[in-house]
């Protein structure tokens, strides 16, 4: 495999990084003592890390081109590891059972901060699922879905702060309003086409961000809300080690609901139209879907989850201002549903278990965190882009009238 | 007057500024219809190249007008660089596959590369140089214009002039065409698809390097975040004169620049990114194809 010939590709590209990386990572001035430092060992590693590279990116590639030339030939049957294990009972059982288990145990087993570290994840599931219907199944691009994050956690905490509204009723209208939100953003431009609608999610999640940040007499501006109230249950006096306890599974309730809502959506009559409508609007259109009563409908409902997750997550910090919503957390949470597989509910679980959990256990990255997001994003849309645990496509399979003939003669 | 002119040229100066960086945009979308989010970065990365280079020349004791030369120059090539390596990465593969694909690679690249600038550099805002040479002819009306504006424009209009004679009169020029036309087309007339796909990358990312060097030294001051913001508003100015259309580009540029310019001196600046915004949410409400744009319908 190593010839030659790819040898000298690989120094080549190694070469050319090396070029291309060489005034930003090598040279860093520092314009006011006017010195330059020079990090030739920098440039090293480089060259090594593109030409080991090189021989990696080949080699996936290669391996694409064949994946898809088996896929067109259509010889295999090629249903992915983790689906096929689902389906069957000697592993799906115990592996159910396991899971409860520990999700049962969590808090009790491990410290408060592990718990908190939980919480947070399980929002990113929650959230991640509610994307995923808006990107996955409706294949929609939307930049500005933490907006509507915004939108719950705000609403709730201003809720509080001006009329006293409980958590219990605010998780209900902070839902209500996220989708208000959604319906009104996505009447104008969900006739656009998708890339446009990139561009225009994006544009309003930002201007959310600036009007909250800007709006001192509305938001009390970038200084945001401190003190907002816990969940209660039922007027109990909870201790922060039992109320973070009952955070806890509040959001495993809110996660395990998202999981039923999503499923049962997906395979109705509306979940249909969303993947056919992703899959190719014209034809969609002549089998008589409006498109955009479809798409408005994933958008706003996609919002809700946001807007629930936004109220869980004001309820969970106790402060709230608007640098928490960033166009960057848009995308954490886009990478979450890329990761994890669009249009995958395993999967976006497992992607924000992953993504959010490893970073805070791998502290000493975590100035990389941004870095590795980025490429995850670029490497899982070459070389995956169904993502970790891509969403099995239910197909009908069509046994030829040969083989039935030959089973009917034995 | 004195007033309504400084904010005239305040927003021709940004409207330039914006050109600069749509151009790219725009180009790239006529040809691959992609939105290349990771423009706004190329354009970061000219500046910041321009940045080092001007620190060690200047450190070398250069005279600063060869320095400045030199630095764009230099952006203008590392820029070309890094375009074209993007489009090999983290585009071409994905050629032929769903667009939403695409985009999402566009943004991780976008993401990637800021965060390998804030990496290997610094957060922290730069203090940018500026080396352009101030003219003697801009003293009296200096509270005006300064000569850097006046620089910005030249270049501006040069790059216009240039980019339009090699649409119009090149052999590469009428290959772009062909391949923003009909792509499979252009390729059986024997067109290299990838060859014209990769100089398109090189072209605009040369000129969003220019851009780099000349706003940050405008600006004065430069960091890893600003290519972003830029990259965003560019990307409305294309898309309010017409994606895909270079005069649209301009055009548009020119009309958000102004807009913007006298919205924040006259009335607030509080929200002159919401500002922007607002008008493009507004243009693809009443206008999606833009102002040059043709409207164009799908076909089967």
């Amino acid at each position: 495999m190593m010839t030659l010939q790819e040898i000298k590709k690989s120094l080549f590209t190694s070469l050319w990084f090396m070029f291309l990386t060489f005034p930003i990572m090598v040279i860093k001035v520092n314009t006011i003592e006017k010195t330059i430092e020079w990090r030739w060992e920098r440039m090293a590693a480089v060259g090594l890390g593109a030409f080991v590279l090189s021989f990696v990116w080949r080699y996936l590639i290669q391996r694409k081109e064949a994946g898809k030339k088996r896929a067109e030939v259509g010889s295999e049957d090629n249903v992915p590891l983790i689906p096929r294990l689902m389906s069957d009972r000697r592993f799906y059982m115990p592996g159910l059972m396991a899971t409860i288990v520990m999700v049962v145990a969590f808090p009790f087993v491990f410290s408060l901060y592990q718990t908190n570290v939980m919480i947070t994840a399980l929002i990113y599931v929650v959230v991640g699922l509610g994307l995923n219907i808006v990107v996955g199944l409706a294949g929609l691009l939307d930049l500005g879905y933490v907006a509507f994050y915004a939108v719950g956690a705000y609403s709730y905490a201003l809720l509080n702060v001006h009329y006293g509204v409980t958590f219990w009723m605010a998780l209900p209208i902070g839902a209500a309003l996220a989708f208000l939100f959604g319906i009104l953003l996505g009447f104008p431009v969900l006739r656009l086409r998708g890339d446009y609608l990139a561009i225009v999610t994006l544009g309003f999640g930002e201007i959310i961000r600036l009007v909250l940040e800007n709006w001192n007499e509305f938001s009390f501006g970038p200084s945001g809300i401190a003190n907002i109230p816990k969940p209660g249950l039922f007027g109990l006096d909870l201790s922060l080690q039992q109320s973070t306890t009952f955070i806890y599974f509040l959001m495993i309730g809110l996660a395990l609901m998202t999981i039923f809502v999503v499923r049962r959506l997906q395979d109705s009559r509306i979940g249909r139209a969303w993947i056919a409508l992703r899959e190719d609007e014209v034809a969609c259109q002549a089998m008589g879907i409006d498109k955009t009563r479809t798409k408005l409908s994933a958008f706003a409902l996609g919002a809700t989850w946001a807007g629930m997750g936004g109220v869980v997550f004001a309820a969970k910090t106790t402060f709230i201002n608007p640098t928490s919503f960033t166009i960057w957390e848009s995308i954490i949470i886009l990478c979450v549903v890329v990761l994890g597989g669009m249009g995958s509910i395993l999967g976006v679980i497992v992607g924000a278990l992953i993504l959010i959990l490893l970073p805070e256990y791998l502290r000493a990255f975590s100035e990389f965190r941004m870095l590795i997001f980025g490429v995850i994003l670029v490497m899982m849309m070459v070389f995956r882009p169904g993502g970790i645990i891509s969403d099995v496509r239910r197909t009908y399979k069509f046994e030829g009238l040969g083989n039935k003939a030959e089973n009917r003669g034995e | 007057m004195d007033y309504f002119l400084e904010l005239f040229l305040g927003g021709l100066t940004r409207g330039s500024i914006y050109a600069l960086i749509a151009l790219g945009y725009t180009m790239v979308y006529g040809i691959i219809e992609l939105i290349n989010f990771a423009h706004g970065e190329i354009y970061m990365i000219g500046a910041f190249t321009g940045l080092i280079v001007i620190s060690v020349l200047t450190l070398l004791g250069w005279n600063t007008v060869a320095v400045i030369v030199i630095a764009a120059l230099v952006a203008m090539i590392y820029s070309a660089a890094y375009g074209y390596t993007i489009e090999k990465i983290a585009y071409k593969p994905l050629r032929g596959s769903q667009r939403l694909s695409a985009l999402i690679s566009a943004i991780g690249m976008s993401l990637f590369l800021q965060n390998y600038v804030l990496l290997a550099q610094t957060s922290n805002f730069l203090p940018y140089p500026n080396l352009i040479p101030e003219f003697t002819f801009v003293k009296p009306i200096e509270h005006i214009v300064r000569s850097t504006e006046i620089v910005i424009y030249i270049a501006t209009a040069l790059v216009m002039v240039g980019l339009t004679v090699l649409i119009k009169f090149t052999r590469m020029g009428k290959a772009m065409r062909a391949v923003a036309q009909d792509r499979d087309m252009a390729m059986l007339v024997g067109v290299d698809v990838n060859r014209v796909i990769s100089f398109t990358f090189i072209i605009g990312s040369s000129i969003a390097a220019l851009g780099g060097v000349l706003v940050a030294s405008h600006i004065g001051q430069v960091n890893y975040y600003v290519g972003f913001i830029a990259g965003i508003k560019a990307f409305v100015a294309a898309v309010l004169g017409g994606i895909g259309s270079m005069p649209g580009a301009v055009l548009g540029s020119l009309v958000l620049g102004w807009t913007e310019s006298f919205f924040t001196g006259y009335i607030s600046s509080d929200y002159e990114d919401v500002f922007a915004f607002i008008f493009l949410v507004l243009i693809l409400i009443f206008r999606p194809a833009g102002i040059l744009g043709r409207s164009q319908t799908d076909k089967v």
